[in-house]
Order: C-alpha cells, then sequence, then structure tokens
C-alpha cells in the first residue's frame, strides 16, 4: 500500500475499519460498507486501488460470481496473490473493498454489474473483460439489454487496451464485444434464445443452425471460436481435448469454467495447471451447497431471472426426486413477477414439486397454466415435512434464497 | 454517442460495426433449443430470411402450407401437429366455407371469407405478434391464459406465433402484442405498418389486445429511442409521447363501467404518455399508479384495446380476458369455482398488498 497517495491511504483504512465493525456487528459481510466509507474520503479510490495491477473484469446476466470464483481459482495457478470481490459485491464499494483488503496483490479479478461496466472500465483500466451473456433479468430496475450492449460497445471502442474474452454464442455478447480491438472468442453456448432472435446490429430475424447463428440482412455473424465447451469437455486454442470434471453441476457452470480457462491462459496459466483448481470449487456463495436438516438433505440452487430458471432446471437430477420452487419480489428480486411467465416449466412434469417463498401464489397460477401439479407451503420446513426422507432440490430467487439460507443454516 | 440510437439499428444507417465479426462459420456450438418455447429450427429449414407464402389459415390446396415457423410449438398438444401443418387432404382441398356459426362477425365479411376449413370450424384463432420483437417481459402468460380460459370452457383453440420476419395472417381471432425496447418498437412498428395484416385484420373487427410498447405503437404516434414521434399503425384513436420519468409499479385502475370487467390489478413500466382521441375510450380510470398519464389507464374501440398493464396483465384481470375471448367468439359460461380459485387468490392478495 506504501505506492498509494496519503488520502487514498487513509481511505482505505477508514474503509477497513468501517467493514470490520459491519463484520463484528452482524450488519453484514463488509465488503459494501468498507468501499462506501473509503470513496467517501478519496472518491479516485478505485483507480488508485487499481493502478499498476492486472484487473479482470467479470460480467453478464448470469454466472458473474461463479465465473469470478473460478477465475481467480484458476489464476491462482500463477502462484501469486489475486484479489477479488468473492462474495457479489459487485458495484465500485465492492472493487473497493476488495481491493483496499488484497493491496499487495498484483492480480484482481473483479465480478461488474452489467449496467456499471462502462465505468469500472474507465476507472481500473482492465487487461481483460470477461462477458458471459445478456438476458431479460429484474426489468422493473435493470436496464433493457440492447442498450446495455450498445454501452459496453462505445466502451471497448474508448478502451484499446482492453482485451475480452467474449461468449460467441450469444449473438448480443458478440456484438458489444465486436467494438473491441482483441477479443478471445469462446464457444460458451446459449440455451436461452428469447432474447436474441433478432440482429442486434441491424434488426432482422437472425438465422440460427448448428453452424451458430448470423444475420441474413447485414452479414453479422457468430466469429470462429478459440476455446469450446463440448459437452463435458473443454477443447483449447490448441485443439486439446481436455474432461472438465467440474464439482460444480450444470451446463451453464461448464460455460463458466471454459470462460475461466480461456483468461488465466491469457496471463500465462495453461489448463493443465488451471483444471485441477476449477475442480475443487464445490459451491460459491451458498450456491450448489447441499445442507441437512431434519434427515433431508437439500441442494440449494440460486435462479434469478427466466435464463437462470432454465439452466437451474438443466442441474436437477436425472432421478426425478422433488424439486422445491420459491419465490420472492423484494426489491432486489425485482417486484414484478412477469418473469415467471417467459419460464417453461413444462420440464417439471412427472417431478414432485413443491411451491413456497412470498409470492407462491404468483407461481401457483403459473404452474397451474402449464398443468404442473404442485403443493402449496408456507415455509422451507413445511416442505422438508411433506417429503419423505431423502433428498430434494431447492430452487430460489434472490431473497427467497438467502431466507432459505437463514433457515436451513449456512453449510458453506 | 448518445445520438446514434433508431438509425443504428437500421440495416445501412450506420457502417459500423458491420465488419466487426468475421464471418467465417463454426465447427461447434449449435444452439441447444432445448428449453426454448419457440420451435427449434427443423434440419433443413428454408432460410428465415426468405419471405414466407402470403397464405391465410383458409389456405387453397394448391399452396404450401404455413410454415412450422408460424405457429406456437406443436409440443403444448402432446403428439398432436397442428391440422393447419398436415399436408392438405381431401377433405381440405374444397373451397373453402365461411364459418355459418357466427363468431361474433357477420359470415358475409368479404374479409372473413376463407377464414375457416371445413374441418375445423369452430377452433379460435389466437395469434402472438412479433414475440421475436415484442416480447419483453412475460408475454406469453396472456396468451397461455386466453388458451387456458377458452379451452376450460370446451373451445377449440389454435395459438400462432408470427416473428417479424413472416406475414401476418388476416384471418385471426385474437391478436397479441406485447411490451418491447424502444428500439425493437420502432423496428416493429415499421414492420406491421409495411405488412398491412394487422391493420387488416382490425378493420375487419378482429379482437386485438395490445400491451405497452405495442399499445402505443397501434395507436397513431408513440415517442421513439429518442422521444422523436414515430409513426403508428393508427389502428387506435390514441397518441403516445415519451413523458418526464417512467412509470414504475403496481398499478389499480377502474374500467369503464360499459365494459363490465372487474378492477385492474397489475404491473406497469414505461415512460410513455399517452392521450386519447375521440375514436376510442379510455379503458380505465386509475386508482393507484400512472397508466395514461391523465387520470386514465390504456384505451379502447370497438373489438381494439390497449393498456398499460404490462407483461402478463391477464393473468391477474381473468374478466379482461373473457371480455377478449367474448369479442371473438360470443358470450361464454361461467367457469367452475375450482378453475378460478388461485387466479381469484393472486387477484385479491396483490389488490391487498397495495391498499394496505
Amino acid at each position: 500500500m506504501g505506492k498509494l497517495p496519503i488520502r487514498a491511504r487513509v481511505a482505505t483504512t477508514l474503509g477497513e475499519a468501517a467493514g470490520k465493525v459491519s463484520r463484528l456487528t452482524g450488519r453484514g459481510d463488509g465488503s459494501v460498507i468498507g468501499g462506501v466509507v473509503g470513496l467517501r474520503v478519496a472518491p479516485d479510490l478505485l483507480r488508485q486501488l487499481a493502478a499498476g495491477r492486472q484487473i479482470v473484469l467479470v460480467t453478464g446476466t448470469n454466472g458473474k460470481t461463479t465465473t469470478t470464483r473460478l477465475v481467480t481459482a484458476a489464476m491462482g495457478a500463477l502462484g501469486q496473490e489475486v484479489a477479488s470481490n468473492a462474495f457479489g459485491a459487485n458495484m465500485e464499494s465492492g472493487l473497493v473493498s476488495a481491493l483496499s483488503g488484497a493491496p499487495d496483490a498484483p492480480y484482481a479479478v473483479l465480478e461488474v454489474d452489467e449496467r456499471y461496466l462502462p465505468s469500472m472500465i474507465k476507472m481500473t483500466s482492465p487487461r481483460v473483460v470477461v462477458l458471459l451473456n445478456l438476458s431479460r433479468d429484474q426489468m422493473d430496475r435493470a436496464a433493457e439489454i440492447w442498450l446495455i450492449a450498445r454501452r459496453w460497445r462505445e466502451a471497448f471502442a474508448a478502451a484499446p487496451d482492453c482485451r475480452v474474452v467474449a461468449n460467441a454464442d450469444d449473438p448480443l455478447i458478440a456484438w458489444a464485444a465486436g467494438s473491441a480491438s482483441q477479443v478471445t472468442w469462446v464457444a460458451a453456448g446459449q440455451r436461452w434464445h428469447e432474447d436474441s432472435w433478432c440482429c442486434p446490429e441491424c434488426g432482422s430475424h437472425l438465422r440460427r443452425d448448428e453452424l451458430g447463428w448470423r444475420c441474413g440482412e447485414c452479414g453479422l455473424s457468430r466469429p470462429s471460436t478459440r476455446w469450446v465447451l463440448d459437452d463435458d469437455s473443454v477443447i483449447d486454442s490448441a485443439g486439446v481435448v481436455r474432461d472438465l470434471g467440474l464439482a460444480l453441476p450444470g451446463r451453464a457452470n461448464r460455460s463458466n469454467a471454459v470462460m475461466a480457462l480461456a483468461v488465466a491462459s491469457l496471463f500465462g496459466a495453461d489448463a493443465d495447471q488451471a483444471l485441477p483448481r476449477l475442480r475443487k470449487v464445490v459451491s460459491v456463495a451458498g450456491r450448489y451447497t447441499t445442507v441437512q436438516r431434519r434427515g433431508r438433505s437439500l441442494r440449494l440452487l440460486l435462479a434469478k431471472n427466466p435464463a437462470g430458471w432454465l439452466e437451474a432446471f438443466d442441474v436437477l437430477d436425472r432421478d426425478g426426486r422433488p424439486v422445491v420452487l420459491a419465490v420472492n419480489a423484494q426489491v432486489p428480486d425485482g417486484k414484478d413477477t412477469s418473469w415467471l411467465w417467459d419460464v417453461d416449466y413444462r420440464v417439471l412434469r412427472g417431478r414432485r414439486v413443491l411451491v413456497t417463498g412470498e409470492r407462491r401464489i404468483d407461481l401457483a397460477v403459473r404452474l397451474e397454466a402449464d398443468e404442473i401439479p404442485f403443493d402449496l407451503v408456507d415455509s422451507i420446513d413445511a416442505a422438508v415435512d411433506l417429503l419423505p426422507p431423502g433428498g430434494f432440490d431447492v430452487i430460489a430467487n434472490y431473497t427467497a434464497f438467502q431466507q432459505i439460507r437463514s433457515i436451513v443454516g449456512r453449510s458453506v | 454517442m448518445a445520438a446514434d440510437g433508431a438509425d443504428n439499428y437500421l440495416p445501412g444507417a450506420d457502417g459500423t460495426g458491420k465488419a466487426a465479426l468475421p464471418r467465417r462459420t463454426p465447427r461447434h456450438a449449435a444452439p441447444s433449443p432445448a428449453g426454448s418455447y419457440l420451435p427449434p429450427l427443423p434440419a433443413g429449414a428454408e432460410p428465415m430470411t426468405k419471405p414466407m407464402p402470403r397464405v391465410g389459415y383458409g389456405q387453397a390446396a394448391s399452396e404450401p402450407p404455413p410454415s412450422a415457423w408460424d405457429r406456437v410449438p406443436a409440443d403444448r398438444a402432446p403428439g398432436g401437429q397442428p391440422p393447419w401443418d398436415r399436408a392438405p387432404g381431401p377433405a381440405a382441398s374444397g373451397p373453402s366455407v365461411e364459418d355459418p356459426g357466427g363468431l361474433g362477425r357477420p359470415a358475409s365479411d368479404p374479409a372473413r371469407s376463407g377464414r375457416r376449413s371445413a374441418t375445423r370450424p369452430s377452433a379460435l384463432r389466437l395469434v402472438w405478434i412479433y414475440p421475436d420483437l415484442l416480447s419483453t417481459y412475460g408475454d406469453r402468460g396472456n396468451l397461455l391464459m386466453l388458451e387456458r380460459r377458452a379451452r376450460l370452457r370446451g373451445l377449440a383453440v389454435e395459438p400462432y406465433q408470427v416473428n417479424s420476419d413472416q406475414p401476418v395472417p388476416r384471418q385471426g381471432d385474437v391478436y397479441l402484442l406485447g411490451g418491447g425496447e424502444d428500439l425493437p418498437q420502432v423496428l416493429a412498428a415499421r414492420r406491421l405498418r409495411t405488412d398491412g395484416g394487422l391493420a387488416g385484420a382490425a378493420a375487419s373487427g378482429a379482437t386485438i389486445f395490445a400491451v405497452c410498447a405495442g399499445y402505443q405503437l397501434i395507436g397513431e404516434v408513440f415517442g421513439g429511442a429518442q422521444g422523436e414521434p414515430v409513426e403508428g399503425l393508427g389502428i387506435l384513436d390514441m397518441r403516445s409521447s415519451r413523458g418526464e420519468r417512467r412509470g414504475v409499479g403496481e398499478i389499480v385502475a377502474d374500467v369503464d363501467a360499459d365494459l363490465r370487467v372487474d378492477r385492474l390489478t397489475g404491473f406497469e413500466n414505461h415512460q410513455g404518455v399517452t392521450a386519447v382521441g375521440r375514436g376510442a375510450r379510455p379503458l380505465a380510470r386509475v386508482l393507484l399508479g400512472v397508466g395514461n398519464g391523465d387520470g386514465t389507464e390504456g384505451a379502447y374501440a370497438g373489438h381494439v384495446l390497449g393498456t398499460y398493464l404490462h407483461g402478463p396483465a391477464l393473468v391477474r384481470n381473468p374478466s379482461l380476458a373473457d371480455l377478449l375471448l367474448t369479442w371473438a367468439a360470443g358470450p361464454l359460461p361461467p367457469l367452475p369455482a375450482a378453475a378460478e380459485a388461485l387466479t381469484r387468490r393472486l387477484r385479491a392478495e396483490r389488490l391487498a398488498a397495495v391498499s394496505a
């Protein structure tokens, strides 16, 4: 920290103190308040803390927190400290806390809220920006995604030294990254198509086939890729195929892992070194954790928007064990439950379904329309009591997930 | 680059970025259709940019059947291929007959000729317009609710979806338009104006239900991406523009008594201000929320109805759904209480939540 100006040093120290108070008093994990206090003292603190480090920014609608964790794990292969906002505090204050908490780390992997990416690029001058996906998300408070993509595009055009690692299978991502001077394209897949039927460049209906996507009007098309997710394997830029063998479940996490490997390789960590580290990640901020409750084992899955629910359904086991769905509509969830109608619940047919959460009636009406039988329960414990001993999955949106964790325990 | 709104969205209006991506075809990553509501691209399917044959539902046997893209996936009726997607058989090869059974409009209406084939005299055709452009947040809910409430009454239903690269059929019974971001809204309005199918259907008395961006674009004019006036379809006599602030939150409104529809409950999320003209009437009077911005909410005229209640507006407003079905199919029997129980509970819960 010795290289920081005096004001920044004071700001950092005050911020750390505030974070400590927050933790000690049980108000939070301190990753936001510390940054808030620091920025009050030194508004330029993030720029100063980022200076001289190799910064990776990770953004997208889904998978930010997990990918940030995976990139951090992969870069651990370099043998040096990596700073990170591991708990998803992804606005300026969270980034400040992460960097001030690791003043000597030469690397930093930072999750960034989609809307703040352009300003965070300006302030941190990242070496690499990771673009995962863009889809509809909490419309009452999030910006419209075409607008976000346009702002990203402008930000990359103004940051010629920044390399982008981008998912080529998401047309909106590909279009946004297309203005960057250097792009590493990754075939990370895209299962949610509902927000990319039309060409981001010209608005024509996109054509999709086994070769990817392309616009018949303006010629925008899926770029060729250097890294490929191929079922359970990753194919690197040299064509070497490796089995991923992750502990984290689901296609979305395999996709996140390939993005992480592509990033790490840019810093010199090859896949043979990085992959074993990715396999050791078993849960991320409570997600994918299995907890015990009254003789049942509950696996906790977080899904915050339609594309996230689609990926969560993919994680459900093939044996058809029961699933509890929990939906709230507090501010962090989005107060508008319209998104429930964008999720296709028919994949749950044949599975025991329980419905809970503060907005369980909204979800119940939705399931009724899809002709999915279900039981309404008013708490996670009521679900536990109703289900036979054994295991089941819980899919919950943000605050519903936190509520359930506070009841069943944080056995991270 | 704040002023590069709508124009940059159109081919040829802005050269930037077109050459940014190489055109080499990749070796991998066929997009998986799993989980997508929309039908997967069938192997060997025609390019979507190729103009679709302009066929109505009562097409002559010599014309090709509509492509699979012209409908909602058949898997909503497991194993059942929609009848109009079959190769035309002898029964369908004769001249189309007009529906004598009156679905609320005169059979002599020229716009309806050929509308219903002899083989399927009474299926209700629900047409979802441009879900590729106008479906931001749960808009499918309106289609699902209409479908459900019609089927519960024993009506046969044929849901269609028409993407923005396809012609709009004129023989639908109910047309649904959803919400959209600014640029897709401008694009959808332009295409629908060029196509003419929706205006034609409206002129022949079809029922049209339009939500949010869809509501604005069936009017005379609306505000584009930079607030500039954009020409609408002129189906409903009202004019919209960009307001000062975004209206986001629960909305409650009492519907014009003539329509005999229960109090509206919904969510709005828009920045539009709408003035209803003499050729239409406000749908409702706002009790909570913003609506049109002048104390009214939505508008209607004949069988065309628009509202700022966004997304799945019909889910919490089943009597509005039934009004639309009645316009299209005539009087309906009430539903059994059990079929309504959850919907009623949801309505009561949401109305109680905002009055608390």
